[in-house]
């Protein structure tokens, strides 16, 4: 027994090697399982505090850009807006449910973005507190950017969409062709289609926007634009599509929040069914 | 160790993270060499210092940069393989007879070509485990490789001129 204790007192440096790899790879594991809880991410107050003082100070050199690309939206959805309004009529329509509106929009700021890893997350400066929930679908003027992954009482996390574990459903916008966005982990501004058939014609330049079949983002959020078709090497019954990213991930600074009002509906829906259910 | 090098360490450690968590996180040359500076900071810590210590010191240095990077577990599982190798390392690569009790490896107590090869397979190492976490199951292997290869080249050459700038000269070198 003396024996026993001695060797261990001898390779207790071993010993301790062992157990912090084995710790740090438990929080690989369970940082990467969807489901799993994250107990420690830059959604903490303390880290999310330094990160939006930081961001504070890069993004100011970048005020100038973002303004800019902010007026330019305003008028354009001003021209939406003078294009829908109807003339007030005597006659009043009242609006019920299937009318409403199922999708509601918040604006937040990205404080801390990561491109160079093959899992890369965003952390904003909106939290439960604002009314971020788990699963809202991120994006801004430029195109679709992620979803939210964890949210704390002032700041959030976000998958990016440069994050190989998310799949964002989407179609081709010419041809209405439905497939599987998915970043391969390689270059930054392009992205994988998946599962689109070899029958289907598809085009350099055709648009590539979000199929609204997941509850995660409404219909019509440009994702980007295809750049290359081939035939998948793998597997010869689908093409491999490339798609140049519209959102420039490297310079991410006020971005949009969408949550669909109708989730739980659908969700409730898809367990009776009994579909497997994928964001 | 007395007080003032305790306090010296503490101090260089804390200027190599604070820069590595503002200013390297998105540092990327051509999209392959990161830098891992803070390194630099375990790679200088005295040959007497014990190995639990220094694994207890790497894990939480790892595990911080993990909570800023959103990388949770990655940092630290390499941080934590390359403070169990590197008291070997350095046993392995100094001369017969060993170093003095209080001397640390830096480049101006053993040398530009003994610095390199004490440094270098170790930032490799480091370099190789955090790149196999990052990468399970996407990336191939030569894609792992090369981004270790690059990186630790890439760190080797900052930690090498940030010891030229910065640290005082106590022989040329």
């Amino acid at each position: 027994m003396l024996r026993i204790l001695q060797f261990l007192y001898r390779v207790r440096a071993f010993l301790l090697f062992i157990v912090l790899e084995v710790v740090a790879i438990w929080m690989i594991v369970s940082n990467n399982s969807p489901q799993g809880a994250a107990f420690f991410n830059s959604s903490n107050a303390v880290v999310g505090a330094v990160l939006k003082k930081q961001a504070d100070v890069v993004q100011f050199f970048s005020l100038a850009d973002a303004n800019e690309a902010l007026v330019e939206e305003n008028a354009w959805v001003r021209g939406q807006l003078m294009a829908s309004q109807v003339i007030p009529d005597s006659l009043e329509i009242k609006l019920d449910s299937s009318l409403q509106a199922s999708f509601e929009f918040r604006g937040a700021r990205v404080i801390a973005n990561s491109l160079r890893f093959s899992q890369n997350y965003l952390t904003l400066n909106k939290g439960s507190k604002h009314g971020i929930k788990p699963g809202m679908g991120v994006f801004n003027s430029q195109g679709a950017v992620g979803r939210i992954k964890s949210v704390s009482e002032n700041y959030s996390v976000a998958f990016s969409l440069l994050n190989t574990s998310l799949l964002v459903s989407s179609k081709i916008k010419s041809s209405d062709v439905f497939g599987s966005v998915q970043w391969d982990g390689r270059n930054s501004s392009e992205a994988m289609l998946l599962y689109v058939p070899r029958h289907v014609k598809a085009f350099k330049g055709d648009e590539v926007i979000t199929s609204g079949f997941n509850a995660v983002f409404p219909e019509g959020i440009l994702i980007g634009k295809i750049s290359n078709v081939a035939v998948n090497e793998k597997d010869p019954n689908y093409l491999s599509i490339t798609v140049a990213l519209s959102a420039d991930f490297s310079k991410l600074t006020y971005v949009y929040l969408v949550e669909n009002t109708r989730f739980e509906e659908l969700d409730s829906l898809y367990r009776q069914s009994e579909i497997p259910y994928e964001y | 160790m007395n007080i003032r090098s305790l306090l010296s360490y503490t101090f260089l450690i804390l200027v190599l993270v604070v820069v590595q968590l503002l200013f390297l996180k998105n540092l990327a040359l051509f999209g392959y060499a990161f830098a891992f500076l803070y390194l630099l900071g375990l790679l200088i810590l005295p040959s007497t210092l014990k190995t639990i210590p220094l694994l207890l010191i790497s894990f939480s240095l790892g595990f911080l940069l993990d909570i800023f990077f959103e990388t949770i577990g990655m940092h630290a599982a390499a941080a934590t393989v390359f403070a169990f190798f590197k008291p070997i390392w350095l046993k392995t690569t100094s001369p017969t007879g060993g170093y003095d009790e209080a001397e640390e490896p830096s480049l101006s107590q053993i040398g530009l070509g003994r610095f390199i090869s004490y440094a270098f397979p170790l930032i490799f190492l480091y370099a190789l485990v955090f790149f196999i976490a990052d990468q399970w199951g996407t990336g191939g292997f030569l894609g792992v490789f090369s981004k270790s290869l690059f990186s630790s080249l890439f760190t080797l050459v900052l930690a090498i001129l940030v010891q030229l700038l910065f640290f005082k000269r106590r022989k040329g070198i």
